[in-house]
């Protein structure tokens, strides 16, 4: 079996889990087993119904009040009480920021090495066998597995969703069994930001902005794009971060997020090496810059050689006009 | 407070990764190694902690003798002791072989503590697995990517960054607590702190002091292949008045990229 968990934040599943339940689902295929999901809290409700169509046969539903509130040790104790029962081949999760927590404790508790952050998979010998970037995306390296069970996490955005089918599957609830020392620190309490966008990890589209952008006061042109752009985020380089004119959290690069959205606007960017590690894995990369010889053009798709103070405006009209078509 | 750092020696953002493509490896003739830039923090946050708190901030790396000079940075900014645990395997990208290292480290010399610091990833392996595997394995609480931290007793409250937003943890310590850009602005080391680095000495252990075997630290991960990125092809370049400009280029967005 291949157990994928799935992430729930505020009562909603997170799209990335969906993308690691259907890669699941098809490398369960090539290994004639199935893909169940597998979700932890506490007064989960139903949210089976919303995985069975990404090609899970089965959800296990994973409760305990002690793990109502976040915490990696609750919920990898969990994630190992099934895992020694049901004995999955493969274990993947999102390398979302809950993935990311969880998954190497699990690693550690079922004494076995992982994998992270990955963005290809293949079963090689019915094992799995996955492709992970390193420095950032400057180099690729592709990893076997000897042990079992074989966990991975998996790059948000790379893996594409299986279209819904209409399947029904089975539910499976279990009270975890776990004693309240087991939960090593818990979340007490999350902040938004007021009006807060979109992760850049997880939008469709990122609109960034970089030295270029000239002041903090600027990146409201970049918002009025957003506003126009569907499932859009706004990025930033590294000098526009280290200037203070945005937060890290919007960093692309090799200090900060790696993304790989449908589409990357960089307006102001001359494109680092560090910058470019960090998003050029982009589906479509569009650029706007007035210095031709700007490295980010080396990667760009399509480029526009120019001052985008002056390419903004037509561009917001153009987009209003071919959006409403 | 008695605070760890552990640290590691990794090519700098800039650097150009080549791929020797007879070993498998990348090269690292040519590469500037530096501190890791996420363990800078670590260390600022310690030498932060012991000067509100006092105590005693020992920074830790597992690598090769070469990780020294990391070692001896960290002590010029004001660390008071520092431990190399040499392991010359070259790089595994497993997690779980350095946290094995760390964790017998930690039991067998160094027992006493109250807080774990670590950089949020190394960058190069970008695996982002010890401080959780060290946490587990030594039954610690963890919170991992801080961006703000607050110590008060034996109590503490950690904000780690999430999508979107900010998670507000609570924890007891001894704990794991992996750090993030943000979390404070990293100090420069002082000549006094370079003179001061030069004299003491930095006690090298070998697996063998610390009672391990190169068998039980064999990963279950096989490289099979390293490769450069995907070469992107350079696209079509408009140089144009603006108008026309970006009118072509909503006509990429929606007939040839269809993304609108």
């Amino acid at each position: 079996m291949i157990l994928v968990f799935i992430e729930i934040r505020e009562g909603k599943i997170k799209k990335f889990s969906l993308e690691a339940l259907s890669e699941g689902k098809r490398r369960a295929d090539e290994m004639n087993t199935e893909a169940s999901a597998v979700i932890v809290g506490h007064n989960l409700g139903s949210h089976a119904s919303e995985l069975f169509p990404y090609g899970a046969s089965k959800v296990y539903i994973l409760e305990n009040t002690l793990l109502s509130q976040y915490s990696a040790s609750g919920f990898s104790q969990a994630l190992f009480l099934l895992a020694e029962e049901v004995k999955p081949e493969v274990i993947l999760f999102p390398a979302s920021s809950q993935g990311k927590d969880i998954a190497p404790r699990l690693a550690a508790k079922l004494k076995v090495s992982m994998a992270s952050d990955c963005t290809e998979t293949t079963i090689q010998s019915g094992k799995l066998q996955v492709v992970r970037p390193i420095f950032a995306g400057k180099a690729y390296a592709a990893l076997s597995f000897k042990s079992s069970p074989q966990i991975a996490t998996l790059r948000p955005n790379v893996f594409p969703l299986q279209d819904p089918v209409d399947k029904q599957g089975e539910v499976v609830k279990k009270e975890v069994v776990i004693a309240e020392d087991q939960i090593k620190g818990k979340v007490i309490e999350i902040l938004r930001e007021e009006g807060a966008e979109l992760d850049i990890t997880e939008a469709e589209i990122v609109v960034s902005g970089g030295r270029g952008m000239k002041g903090p006061e600027n990146f409201d042109l970049l918002r009025d794009l957003i506003a126009l752009l569907p499932h859009s985020a706004i990025g930033a380089s590294r000098s526009a971060v280290d200037a203070g004119w945005m937060d890290h959290q919007h960093q692309v690069g090799q200090t900060g997020k790696t993304v790989s959205p449908n589409l990357y606007l960089a307006f102001g960017i001359s494109g680092a090496i560090q910058h470019l590690a960090g998003m050029s894995s982009s589906k479509n990369i569009v650029a706007v810059n007035k210095d031709p010889e700007a490295s980010i053009f080396k990667v760009a798709d399509f480029g526009v050689v120019g001052d985008l103070f002056q390419v903004i405006p037509y561009l917001k009209e153009e987009l209003k006009k071919a959006l409403s078509e | 407070m008695n605070i760890f750092v552990f640290v590691k020696r990794v090519p700098d953002t800039e650097s150009k990764i080549r791929i020797n493509q007879e070993t498998g490896r990348i090269v690292e003739e040519g590469l500037n190694f530096v501190l890791n830039p996420y363990d800078e923090y670590a260390v600022e946050e310690a030498l932060r902690l012991r000067e509100g708190k006092g105590g005693k901030v020992t920074i830790i790396s597992v690598g090769p003798e070469e990780a020294l000079v990391v070692l001896k940075k960290c002590l010029a900014m004001g660390a008071d002791e520092a431990v190399l645990l040499k392991d010359d395997t070259p790089e595994t990208y497993d997690g779980l072989r350095i946290a094995k290292i760390i964790v017998s480290a930690i039991e067998k010399k160094f027992p006493e503590f109250d807080l774990l610091l670590f950089g949020k990833q190394s960058m190069g392996a970008d695996n982002a697995q010890v401080p959780a595997m060290v946490a587990e394995l030594i039954g610690l609480p963890q919170v991992n990517v801080v961006t703000k931290l607050e110590i008060e007793g034996n109590k503490g409250v950690a904000y780690r960054e999430i999508e979107g937003a900010l998670e507000k943890a609570s924890f007891s310590l001894p704990a794991v607590i992996s750090a993030q850009k943000g979390l404070n602005e990293p100090r420069y080391e002082t000549l006094k702190g370079i003179m001061a680095a030069k004299r003491k000495e930095i006690p090298i252990l070998a697996l063998e002091d610390l009672g391990l075997k190169e068998e039980e630290l064999i990963s279950d991960l096989e490289m099979v292949k390293l490769e450069g990125p995907p070469p992107r092809q350079a696209g079509q370049i408009v140089q144009e008045e603006p108008d026309v400009a970006a009118k072509k280029l909503v006509q990429y967005l929606h007939e040839e990229a269809k993304v609108i």
